[in-house]
């Protein structure tokens, strides 16, 4: 037991860099980018939300909110559902820290795959919910 | 355990991040000053979670060896599938905590697959759910939720048949 205590703490030690580099990063543009900026700059496309939702860097209840404020003003359900799963499955800012600890590969793969995916569960959950 | 091969990068990352601050600080003090307040205020939040993540690790560490990942997570398996997603749900805090246990997981010999499957089905947050439910509604909540398990699948499908080792 000892010998794993031994290894968890030095493998944590080993990206608490990262960690704490991403937080800081994560907080500087969450400064910077207040909360209206997303609902002034959606334009309505569904490719361009995704893509503010995947360089988004807030806690996914923001994204809720959000989002529930961009119906109010007109912007579609399909639209308003790729923001929000971009938001919380891609994070175009964290590629380089998953690159460091999953692999560079990976890390492109999984997020290029989860922006292309967001479209798909977006029109695919509008189709459903007008069915059922 | 975790060999980090670019163990340099992670280090050059936070010191670039922590000069534009410096830089920030002489430029712009306030944005300096609020951002390391939010710094700290999520920092406060994610202690207990990196905690957890340390006891994972070693729980992991002690009971989790790569005969053990092969045999819960081998190819015949379904019930790799339901791991990876109940896992994804129910952890907590922010992705990037949990990167060195699936990188000891990964090195453990769990596929690519299964982390990507973990790492999409962390979207569903059950904390979060009373306000979405709230905003959207929980029939679209509900089928939002099932077609993003699903998806999870999917692209775990796909990234282990790209990433074959």
């Amino acid at each position: 037991m000892k010998k794993a205590i031994i290894k968890a703490t030095e493998s944590l030690g080993k990206v608490l860099p990262l960690i704490l580099g991403t937080i800081l990063l994560v907080s500087l543009l969450t400064i910077i980018i207040p909360e209206s900026f997303y609902t002034r700059f959606f334009n309505k496309n569904i490719i361009f939300d995704s893509f503010i939702g995947s360089i988004s860097a807030g806690t996914p209840i923001i994204s809720y909110i959000l989002g529930g404020e961009m119906l109010k003003q007109g912007i579609s359900l399909i639209a308003v559902t790729t923001f929000l799963v971009t938001w919380v499955t891609v994070g175009f800012i964290q590629i380089p820290t998953e690159s460091i600890a999953l692999g560079r590969k990976f890390a492109i793969l999984r997020n290029l795959s989860a922006f292309v995916l967001s479209i798909i569960v977006a029109f695919t959950t509008v189709l459903i919910l007008n069915i059922v | 355990m975790l060999q980090l091969k670019k163990i340099s990068g992670a280090w050059f990352f936070f010191i670039l991040i922590v000069t534009l601050y410096l830089f920030l600080f002489f430029v712009n003090p306030s944005l300096c000053i609020s951002s390391l307040i939010f710094f700290r205020q999520i920092l406060i939040k994610i202690i207990p979670i990196f905690l957890l993540v340390w006891f994972l690790m070693v729980i992991a560490n002690y009971f989790i060896t790569p005969k053990f990942v092969f045999k819960y997570f081998d190819k015949k398996s379904a019930n790799k599938w339901f791991f990876a997603i109940i896992g994804g749900i129910l952890s907590e805090g922010p992705i990037y905590i949990w990167y060195p246990l699936l990188a000891d997981l990964k090195k453990k010999g769990l596929d690519y697959g299964f982390v990507a499957c973990f790492l999409y089905n962390r979207a569903i947050k059950l904390p979060i759910l009373p306000a979405a439910i709230y905003y959207f509604g929980w029939k679209y909540i509900l089928i939002l939720a099932i077609i993003m398990i699903i998806a999870s699948i999917g692209q775990g499908i796909i990234i282990s048949r790209i990433i074959k080792e």
